[in-house]
């Protein structure tokens, strides 16, 4: 695989989905938040990401999909290395990206067909097949009825399915999701939970920062885990013995 | 640039909601409704020079100034003499096409404009003007002819137009540099309008662009909703602004043919001209377009 310049990437051949060597954030001047942060994804693989609030979740989530550079170290997705990556390829790779954000991110003077279809339009796909993708995920999230509703007509619950299905309707190969069961009971969050790892037999590698230890407790899943600054990687708590710096 | 999908209602960008956007077809209008005036100025002032100058050129006006006599017979039969050994010396001279004496009428019509139509121009003593054509390759010495026949009718002059042509042609050319320059200052106050609008767009909507970007929308994505939005705004604004400046001209037309003055140049636009005035708004749309365009792409380069 190419370590610079354009990727000839495919992604089931990427050895690893996420790998982050010795990569340090800061935003400005300020602190460095994140210090020679080093791990790798395997394609397939499901981790929560956890940590203390401040510990710099978002900022981690932020390099995974794109929206930030990070003051050192080296980040490849799908084994492309992207300091060196074209404009155009990035563009590529944050479409095998899905996210959910916390505050939804949903846009208000978009209806809710529109918000889920808009992964779709901006990859270019011929306006048929739109409807047809959109229509059936929003039917599978229990939102057939809600189609043309302003998102802020919606409860949190349903802006949180909203959200999901948008980040989940190119089917990613990677799927990051920052606090999703943040504003839903606990039933509706394990419903979640095992929407995600549906996805992931599916072979969607996932990423879930969440706060939430009780809900954790009842996945075997690997977690990253953000600590001044650092990351350590813990392995599934029924397995021992899993190596502490990588998946 | 995708111009099929350059109407395309459907935004992800809530642009039409921006109030400084909501004046943009206002701004466009006012900028368009002052470049078609004065590129409409421009093509009247072109065609008049034009006309003077097919006019003039090739021809000679020879002005014989009336002799004054207390018995008016004897002074009108001296100065018929002088404008008939005038016309002899000019038809005898080689590269003379014709030579035509101006008649009591044409006299008073060249006056009318200073003087008015009343009786005061048949009661004054006007000079005699002959109106010489010179064949296309005649080579006619000006100055030696001048000397000829003021040896043959003291007090003859001949004007060639030369001097006042050339300064017509210098004020000409002066007035339409003033109105191009006029028309790129309006085309640049509407390009620095759709800048800052823009510009302002783009800070207001840079969490929906971000958000876009997140997707994986290329930066042309983004642009061609800016681009789009930009084109049908200054289209608006643009036929607004041709419709009510086609209609100050026809009106300012109207006026000056009521006149009836020599003085104003007619506002004779032809079809082709209307042609180019109209092409004007929608040379405005496209620039607007365009710089609504590289504004976004250049802005966007500078994310990741």
């Amino acid at each position: 695989m190419a370590a610079s310049g354009r990727c000839l990437f495919t992604d089931e051949d990427a050895l690893s989905v996420v790998r982050f060597q010795n990569v340090g954030m800061r935003y400005g001047v300020g602190p460095e938040i994140l210090h020679d942060v080093s791990f790798a994804l395997a394609p397939g693989s499901f981790h929560f990401l956890v940590g203390p609030s401040g510990a710099g979740k978002s900022s981690l989530l932020r390099l995974m999909y794109l929206a930030g550079r990070p003051s050192r170290g080296l980040i490849t997705l799908f084994d492309c290395d992207t300091a060196t990556a074209p404009r155009d390829q990035l563009a590529e790779l944050r479409r095998m990206i899905g996210v959910v954000f916390q505050d939804f991110r949903l846009l208000n003077h978009l209806t809710v067909f529109d918000n889920v279809a808009l992964p779709l339009r901006v990859a270019g796909m011929a306006e048929r097949q739109v409807l047809d993708y959109a229509e059936e995920l929003l039917a599978w999230v229990g939102l057939a009825d809600h189609m043309q509703a302003r998102p802020a007509t919606l409860s949190g619950g349903q802006k949180q399915r909203v959200a999901i299905a948008r980040a989940v309707i190119r089917r990613p190969k990677l799927l990051l999701a920052d606090e999703p069961t943040g504003n839903v009971d606990d039933k509706i969050a394990l419903r979640l939970l095992y929407l995600f790892e549906e996805m992931n037999k599916l072979g969607t590698t996932i990423v879930i920062a969440t706060h939430n230890e009780a809900l954790i407790s009842r996945f075997d899943h690997p977690q990253i885990l953000l600590e001044g600054g650092e990351v350590f990687v813990r392995a599934a708590p029924g397995r021992a013995g899993a190596d502490p710096r990588g998946a | 640039m995708i111009f099929p999908s350059l109407f395309e209602r459907r935004s992800d960008l809530p642009l039409e909601g921006d109030a400084a956007r909501r004046f943009l077809p206002w701004l466009v209008a006012l900028n368009v409704y002052l470049a078609v005036l004065a590129l409409a100025g421009l093509m009247v002032i072109g065609d008049s020079v034009k006309r003077w100058d097919r006019g003039l050129s090739g021809t000679l006006t020879v002005q014989i100034p009336p002799l004054s006599d207390d018995n008016q017979a004897k002074a009108a039969a001296a100065n018929d003499a002088r404008l008939r050994r005038s016309l002899e010396v000019l038809r005898e001279t080689p590269g003379i096409a014709s030579a035509r004496p101006l008649d009591r009428k044409e006299l008073a019509n060249l006056m009318e404009p200073w003087l008015g139509s009343g009786d005061l121009v048949s009661e004054l003593p006007l000079p005699a003007l002959i109106d010489v054509q010179l064949k296309q390759d005649g080579g006619v010495n000006v100055a030696g002819l001048a000397a000829v026949l003021n040896a043959a009718v003291p007090g003859a002059t001949i004007d060639d137009h030369k001097k006042w042509l050339d300064r017509l042609v210098l004020l000409a050319r002066s007035v339409t540099a003033i109105a191009a320059a006029i028309v790129v200052l309006i085309v640049s106050a509407a390009i620095a309008t759709v800048i800052f609008i823009t510009r302002t767009g783009l800070s207001l909507h840079h969490e929906v662009i971000e958000l876009l970007h997140v997707m994986g929308a290329q930066d042309d994505y983004v642009a061609r909703q800016f681009e789009s939005q930009a084109l049908a705004l200054c289209l608006k604004g643009g036929a607004i602004g041709f419709v009510l400046a086609a209609a100050t001209l026809l009106a300012f037309g109207m006026l000056v043919g009521r006149l009836g003055s020599q003085l104003l140049p007619p506002m004779d636009i032809g079809p082709l001209q209307w042609l180019v005035l109209v092409a004007l708004p929608v040379a405005v749309a496209l620039v607007g377009m365009l710089t609504a365009r590289i504004v976004v792409m250049r802005s966007l380069a500078r994310l990741l």
